[in-house]
């Protein structure tokens, strides 16, 4: 199985472990897993270098998600590089602005590992 | 609120909480709330003792996270900031026209709360692990 390294972005340092245990859960081999806790953070850790995928909280302070994901289409290494927004609401009009942005998917909370990798598993060309 | 609760512990600790019959006076040392605002106006508490929030933490996170109060704070937050999305989220209409505040957990147990009138409210007590986790929800009518 590829090891993947990913970026995931919450203001909750909690709910970033949350998300990176169901991800193992989910199945995926995590070589490096990057934290940031706004989109003005995250955009600085996609100048690093090339990620696999990147999960994305809505609400934060700073940056939030969807100004991050409007940054984020400028950047070239981040090109290519699914976003999974992750949001608590459950505001139809906030994913489909998500969607609408650049993101190729979405999860909301509270979310199990099987879910997770229902919804990833596509962007992930086969490998889950 | 029941369904939105046992459902958001049960997703995300991997525990099936039992409603009890009479939740009586919440009481725990750490409580956790999220505001609302917008068509629905109030407030979402989940309230514990400090080592069912440990407990909790430890399910979510994994690891013997239980000794850190300031994870299992964290956790709690969370956990009420997503009692109150899935609330919302089952209520037609009411997803995009509500908006949740950031979680703000109060440690200690020595406090009352009282809201601006007129007020609605209703508690329900579910049981992990033979202590009760009250979760209040307060609206503004």
């Amino acid at each position: 199985m590829k090891k993947l390294k990913v970026l995931i972005v919450d203001d909750s340092s909690v709910m970033r472990k949350i998300v990176e245990r169901a991800l193992r859960q989910a199945g995926l081999d995590l070589t490096e897993v990057l934290e940031a806790s706004n989109g003005a953070e995250a955009l600085a850790a996609v100048q690093k270098g090339p990620l696999d995928m990147i999960f994305s909280d809505i609400n934060m302070p700073v940056m939030d998600g969807l100004e991050f994901l409007k940054n984020l289409a400028g950047i070239d290494s981040a090109k290519g590089v699914p976003v999974v927004m992750i949001t608590t609401e459950g505001s139809e009009a906030r994913v489909v602005e998500a969607l609408s942005a650049g993101a190729k998917g979405y999860l909301r909370k509270p979310f199990t590992p099987e879910q997770v990798k229902e919804r990833i598993a596509p962007l992930l060309g086969g490998i889950l | 609120m029941e369904c939105a609760a046992v459902e958001v512990f049960e997703l995300m600790a991997g525990v099936r909480l039992e409603l009890l019959a009479s939740p009586g006076e919440p009481c725990g040392e750490q409580t956790a709330m999220v505001g609302m605002a917008g068509a629905l106006c109030g407030m979402t508490s989940v309230r514990c003792s400090r080592t069912t929030a440990g407990k909790l933490a430890a399910l979510m996170l994994g690891g013997d996270v239980a000794t850190n109060p300031s994870m299992a704070r964290d956790a709690l937050g969370e956990l009420c900031n997503m009692v109150a999305g899935n609330f919302k989220a089952k209520i037609s209409n009411l997803a995009d026209h509500c908006m949740l505040s950031v979680p703000t957990v109060i440690t200690g147990d020595n406090y009352s709360m009282d809201a601006v009138p007129p007020t609605e409210g209703l508690t329900l007590a579910l049981v992990f692990e033979g202590e009760p986790i009250f979760v209040t929800l307060i609206t503004h009518s």
